[in-house]
């Protein structure tokens, strides 16, 4: 399975995130990359970095994010890593990880994984 | 500019940030989320702590490690910003213990064009660029013209403190600020003054050595 990244600025909103793409499924690897070490508010090249590590496997691993320092520290990370099956994508945060999960959990590629994902853009809500 | 100035000029700069710190935040509290100087600090104690193991380093190598404990500790967008913007900076000064006013010129422009790469900015958006494009371009023209590298940094600090002057006058386009939209307009960007210390700082140990 695809493993899942959930980069915030806030460790209980990356929590709060999977809580909720949890309740479609549990099987997903998804883990959380929120605030600095120290729990404050911020993004951590370190804990992004260990979080992509922490999930990591053949089929590789995407990488949602909020806003601003977080997609900037992701990008640094990813270019560290040099590894091709490790993507960020640019999607709405909370429907992009529901979408995630639930295609993980049901096996979908990477690629198919994040052309999928990309669609929770364009959702309009109402 | 040696490696020692190099050492020298970190180290000022970290004293320099620390002493600002509040200021640099405050400035940030009014557009932005309010941590610019809080990060910032903690990234170059990060780097006052790492620079003893700079001492017997060539300048390259230097920046590239300035830049790997920003990107690393800040927390923020100054980090991957500033990070990118040393390590960048780094590759130009590549094993030289010694630049020349010219190789300066081209580590400014890499560090620039870092940060207009990492943050898909442009200049004229209330960023650090508003500070860094003016000074670049004043250093650039004072070292063509001629004039030595202290001159020339002097020019370059005074466009860069006019940098700031007009980022009070715009609207922010990039970053959390852009989310206040007109409302911006009257404050001064923090990235672009934490641009201009650094420069101010660079031109104040190069005229003590």
């Amino acid at each position: 399975m695809v493993g899942i990244v959930i980069v915030s600025h806030s460790q209980k909103l990356a929590e709060g995130v999977i809580e909720v793409s949890k309740m479609m499924t549990e099987t997903a690897p998804i883990i959380a990359a929120g605030g600095l070490e120290d729990g404050s508010l911020g993004t951590s090249y370190d804990k992004i970095f260990a979080a992509i590590e922490t999930v990591y496997s053949s089929d590789g691993v995407i990488v949602l994010m909020d806003m601003g320092s977080a997609i900037m520290t992701t990008e640094m990370v990813l270019e560290a890593l040099d590894k091709p099956n490790v993507k960020m994508i640019d999607c709405p945060l909370v429907e992009g990880a529901v979408l995630a999960a639930v295609e993980s959990a049901g096996g979908r590629s990477l690629d198919e994984l994040s052309e999928l994902i990309k669609d929770s853009r364009t959702a309009n809500k109402f | 500019m040696n490696t020692k100035q190099i050492l020298a000029i970190i180290a000022a700069i970290a004293k320099r940030i620390e002493a600002q710190k509040d200021f640099l935040t405050e400035l940030d509290n009014e557009i932005g989320d309010g941590d610019h100087g809080i990060n910032l600090a903690r990234g170059f104690k990060a780097v006052e702590e790492k620079l003893p193991t700079f001492a017997d380093k060539d300048i390259g190598a230097i920046l590239k490690g300035v830049g790997t404990a920003l990107v690393s500790t800040v927390g923020g967008a100054s980090g991957p910003l500033y990070g990118t913007a040393f390590m960048k900076a780094g590759n130009v000064c590549k094993g030289k213990t010694d630049i020349t006013a010219a190789e300066f010129v081209a580590a400014l422009e890499a560090a620039i064009n870092g940060i207009k790469m990492r943050g898909k900015a442009v200049e004229g958006e209330k960023t650090m660029l508003d500070a860094l494009c003016p000074a670049y371009k004043a250093i650039k023209a004072g070292i063509d013209g001629g004039k030595d590298l202290i001159d020339a940094l002097a020019d370059g600090v005074d466009a860069a403190q006019a940098g700031v002057e007009y980022t009070k006058t715009i609207i922010a386009t990039k970053g959390r600020a852009s989310y206040l939209k007109e409302r911006s307009i009257g404050h001064q960007d923090p990235g672009a003054t934490s641009s201009l210390y650094m420069l101010q700082t660079t031109l104040e140990v190069m005229r003590r050595a």
